[in-house]
């Protein structure tokens, strides 16, 4: 996610990055991850995710990586939410599927 | 996943009107949320919404041909002037890109899935799905951060900042074929242009000084291990 300022509220970081922040920490699926007690801070959430955070002074941008913890892409089996345009800038959701088996094929035009 | 835009994608999924939907991911997030690193690349979800089997190399059944006209729209390349060289007694390009995940078989192993769901020896546990699924570590999520980062600031027209970010995911991530097919593309469609422009990955020959990447494709597919390109899971 790209943010021009690393003050960022919970919604805002859920959407982003998938991971809602409730109660007992930041969730995906069925895996929480603790953040501790005190105000949501978007820096600490994704150092606790494993998130690597980059820069661009000149552009005065900051980007924010995927999670890391298990050191693998996926932290969960559950699907995450895909939210994507057709040609026509309609938006879809991967989610507006379920009850009917899915495949994503990823593909380019190069 | 294309960064620009739906006209390079339009006239291809008009032409194969599919009944399913095409969604375009100009933002690489299959990559960020699923673990795609190369394409194609297929991901099965059950009806509950589960992940059965992660990000995996797979093709439709039939034979895939190249057009008959691509070949002869493609300039003689060039290498770039920093790319790796190829091995002594190394494999070629089409040994590599042509090995690893089993092709014919893909789509038997689909519908075996579709047929006997759960039953299918196709259906992974949730366990086994994030196993599988790609390795990410630190440096491949600062790679992802200056990707979205470089794809931004080309969408924006600024070239340059937007290159020097494409070098660094590609040199922080050097498995991600995605990130890198993607920046090298867009100097082919450029340069070169026509219905093929954007297969062409690398400088063309006797431009090598003005390829701002670090690499290119032919250089950096005979500098990978046969099988590696596109993994066997099956």
């Amino acid at each position: 996610m790209i943010v021009t300022t690393l003050d960022i509220g919970p919604d805002e970081f859920a959407a982003a990055t998938g991971w809602e922040i409730k109660p007992e920490g930041a969730c995906k699926g069925e895996v929480c991850v603790p953040l501790g007690s005190g105000e949501f801070a978007a820096v600490a959430a994704a150092e606790r995710l494993g998130m690597a955070i980059v820069h661009d002074a000149a552009n005065e941008r900051w980007s924010i990586g995927p999670e890391t913890i298990g050191d693998r892409a996926l932290v969960t089996a559950e699907a995450p939410e895909l939210v994507l345009d057709d040609l026509d800038g309609e938006e879809f959701r991967l989610s507006s599927l379920r009850g009917q088996k899915v495949v994503i094929v990823s593909w380019a035009p190069y | 996943m294309e960064l620009s835009g739906p006209d390079a994608s339009r006239a291809l999924i008009e032409a194969a009107s599919p009944e399913h939907p095409s969604l375009l991911d100009p933002t690489h997030r299959m990559d960020a949320l699923f673990g795609v690193v190369n394409i194609p690349n297929v991901v099965w979800v059950d009806e509950d919404g589960m992940i059965v089997r992660p990000p995996e190399p797979g093709w439709p059944e039939g034979r895939m041909e190249l057009p008959d006209d691509m070949m002869a729209a493609i300039p003689e390349l060039g290498a770039a002037p920093s790319a790796p060289a190829p091995p002594d007694g190394g494999p070629g390009q089409w040994d590599v890109l042509g090995s690893g995940q089993e092709r014919t078989g893909y789509a038997s192993a689909l519908r075996d899935w579709v047929r006997n769901g759960a039953d299918s020896v196709y259906a992974l546990s949730p366990d086994e799905v994030v196993a599988r699924s790609q390795p990410r570590s630190t440096d491949a999520s600062a790679g992802a951060a200056h990707f979205e980062l470089a794809n931004r600031l080309w969408t924006e027209g600024d070239r340059s900042a937007a290159i020097g970010h494409f070098n660094e995911c590609h040199r922080l991530q050097p498995d991600n074929w995605t990130y890198k097919r993607q920046a090298w593309s867009l100097l082919g469609r450029e340069r070169v242009g026509g219905k093929y422009g954007q297969f062409v990955q690398a400088p063309v020959k006797g431009e090598e000084a003005d390829w701002p990447f670090a690499s290119d494709f032919t250089s950096d597919v005979v500098n990978t291990e046969i099988g590696a390109y596109y993994p066997k899971t099956l």
